[in-house]
């Protein structure tokens, strides 16, 4: 396992999400004389105290300020730095979106973006701390790889596969603790590649992020209540986005939903539904994430409800969607 | 003059001359450009490039050397000559400039272009990364400068204050910033615009060793990097050079006025440009006979 730093599951019963980024990125400052935490008045906030415990020179706190973090970051990696930014992800895509996309992403340069309180998981903040449209502006930034871990253990793998590989990350990550999905680093991760958590062939449920364990609460019980096989597709990363899992998804199932706790507009579902028409191959499809509107003010489990995004909602929409009928397709077994 | 001799003086001078008319001529081949801005600096660009500059032009990602970073970057008319001219990138490259499919647009790449320490163009950018380069330094241990050199209209971008207070904070005095203040912004005079004065007192008041000189004097602009590369030795205050320029400097009929922030050159504009430039040359040449040493 990448970083040396291995986590169980009933660690990240204990440690919130964002504290298990402070502990995988302690570890890798250890080793690594070249890499730094940046960032703008958000070290406890974003859970950078274990970096500095272990190596407090190397953390910089600009102030508030994202648009000179980004700008300093992408300094710091041309000159042979390893910036790890960490900051709200309503800042880090919003405030300084000229610095990340000209700054970072136009210039190739090796920073990694740790963007917290992603989604609505400080929904109790309001609007203007919601991040429900990050993933449409990072996700058409060329260059940028962009990571929605689903659980603390997702988020150690996604945080050491950043520093591996050579280039901008935006790793999506919420306040607070997560529902535990994984109960060990080792179930396969690999960027760009989406992780089946249920198996299944009537229907496919791809999502991200907090929404993978919803997906896969609701495919447990259809299985037991309407005798359904749900596959459940953990998509982590959104950028690039895995077309094979999608196009194999769209032939075997025929019927997909998105989950994702984001706007229906250019996250997630878009990118599946991108892929999807592009294959010409007709599939039942349905986004579940925040409607074309900002979210309600509430605690995140209660905003995921209210929109249709936790268990309950992803049984519904699988429900109503596999009632969707469709016409014979004579070039149904055609490879894609 | 502490360091600059009258010979080096008017070898700088002659440099700094024939990269205006390389600039004049690039402005020509592309069919414009930012020709007011990118001559306002070109003194700067020529003393860096000439004498101060710690570079290689055969290993131009050597991890030691200086850092310059334009945060301007629309005077890439000018800065892309002096590239050239250095020899990091094929001379013939200048006359693709702006053109379908140059690898050098009007705001220069650092991924195609060599010798560019950060692709610029978006104004209010460079001082955060040239905080970071000098940031960087420090961390890793090494003795490399950084050189950064903004607009004057560009400080209306509060992202440069926000540059500004980390370069302060940190005490990067490994960390040179230069601000062009020709007075100019494409809309007309700064202080017609948005009121930038008193901008020396405000550089004051955000901590730094502000020095202000006539940045079309190459005498003068020597004097003040060599103040502030002594100052970088120590971690203390930071240096601002402030310098006093002119838009479109050297060509006397768009000298200051904010109309010639972006030209194009007709044959007869051109040539006459270019003996503005020969006559403004041979008085820069009297000038540092009289005043240098």
């Amino acid at each position: 396992m990448a970083g040396g730093f291995v986590y169980n599951a009933i660690d990240q019963t204990e440690v919130a999400t964002a504290e298990v980024y402070g502990k995988a990125l302690a570890d890798i400052i250890l080793k690594d004389p070249k890499v730094v935490a940046i960032t703008a008045d958000l070290a406890k906030s974003t859970k950078l105290g274990d970096v500095l415990k272990v190596c407090p020179e190397r953390v910089i706190n600009v102030g508030i300020a994202e648009q000179d973090m980004f700008g300093v970051a992408a300094g710091m990696a041309k000159a042979g730095c390893i910036p790890f930014l960490s900051g709200f992800s309503a800042f880090t895509s919003m405030r300084a979106c000229d610095q990340l996309h000209t700054d970072i992403c136009y210039q190739n340069v090796n920073a990694k973006i740790i963007a917290t309180h992603a989604g609505t998981s400080f929904g109790q903040a309001g609007s203007t701390h919601h991040a429900i449209v990050d993933l449409a502006i990072t996700r058409a930034m060329p260059n940028l790889t962009v990571i929605v871990p689903a659980d603390g253990l997702e988020t150690a793998n996604a945080v050491n596969a950043a520093y591996e590989n050579f280039g901008p990350y935006y790793i999506r990550i919420n306040r607070g603790f997560d529902r535990v999905l994984y109960d060990s680093q080792d179930y396969g991760f690999e960027v760009g590649k989406a992780v089946e958590v249920h198996a299944g062939t009537d229907i496919t449920v791809i999502a991200c992020g907090s929404c993978v364990f919803q997906a896969r609460e609701a495919a447990n019980f259809l299985e037991n209540s309407d005798g359904l096989k749900v596959r459940v597709l953990n998509m982590h990363t959104i950028r690039p986005i895995d077309r094979d899992a999608i196009l194999k998804a769209v032939m075997d199932t025929r019927r997909i939903i998105t989950v994702e706790d984001h706007s229906i507009i250019g996250g997630l579902g878009s990118a599946v539904a991108e892929v999807m028409a592009e294959a010409g191959k007709g599939c039942a499809f349905k986004r579940l994430g925040h409607p074309d509107k900002f979210a309600p003010i509430g605690l995140h489990e209660d905003i995921m409800s209210e929109v249709g995004i936790d268990a309950n909602g992803i049984i519904a929409a699988v429900r109503e969607v596999m009632k969707a009928d469709f016409e014979e397709d004579d070039n149904w077994d055609d490879d894609v | 003059m502490a360091n600059l001799s009258k010979q080096e003086w008017l070898a700088l001078e002659k440099k700094a001359h024939e990269l205006r008319k390389l600039c004049l001529q690039t402005t020509d081949w592309a069919g414009s450009g930012h020709i007011g801005g990118g001559l306002s600096v070109m003194d700067l660009l020529t003393v860096l490039y000439h004498k101060y500059l710690r570079i290689k032009v055969e290993d131009p990602k050597w991890e030691d050397r200086d850092r310059f970073i334009l945060s301007k970057g629309h005077a890439a008319i000018a800065y892309a000559p002096v590239l050239c001219d250095k020899g990091f990138n094929n001379i013939e490259q200048l006359k693709t400039f702006n053109l379908t499919g140059s690898k050098m647009g009007m705001h220069l790449d650092s991924n195609k272009v060599e010798g560019v320490d950060a692709s610029t163009g978006s104004l209010g950018h460079g001082v955060s990364i040239a905080a970071g380069t000098a940031l960087a330094a420090r961390i890793l241990g090494k003795d490399f400068l950084t050189y950064v050199v903004t607009g004057d209209g560009e400080l209306d971008e509060g992202s440069n204050w926000e540059g500004f207070m980390t370069i302060n904070n940190y005490q990067l005095s490994n960390c040179i910033v230069f601000i062009d203040r020709n007075h100019c912004m494409i809309d007309g005079p700064t202080e017609e615009v948005m009121k930038l004065e008193p901008l020396a007192d405000k550089m004051i008041a955000f901590g730094f060793n502000t020095i202000v000189v006539d940045g079309n004097n190459i005498g003068e602009l020597c004097d003040a990097i060599d103040v502030a590369i002594e100052r970088s030795k120590e971690k203390c205050a930071p240096t601002c050079i402030l310098m006093d320029t002119k838009k479109g400097a050297g060509i006397k009929d768009i000298e200051g006025d904010y109309h010639c922030h972006y030209m194009a050159l007709d044959e007869e504009t051109f040539n006459k440009y270019n003996d503005e430039l020969d006559a403004d040359y041979k008085a820069r040449c009297e000038r540092a006979e009289k005043e240098g040493k």
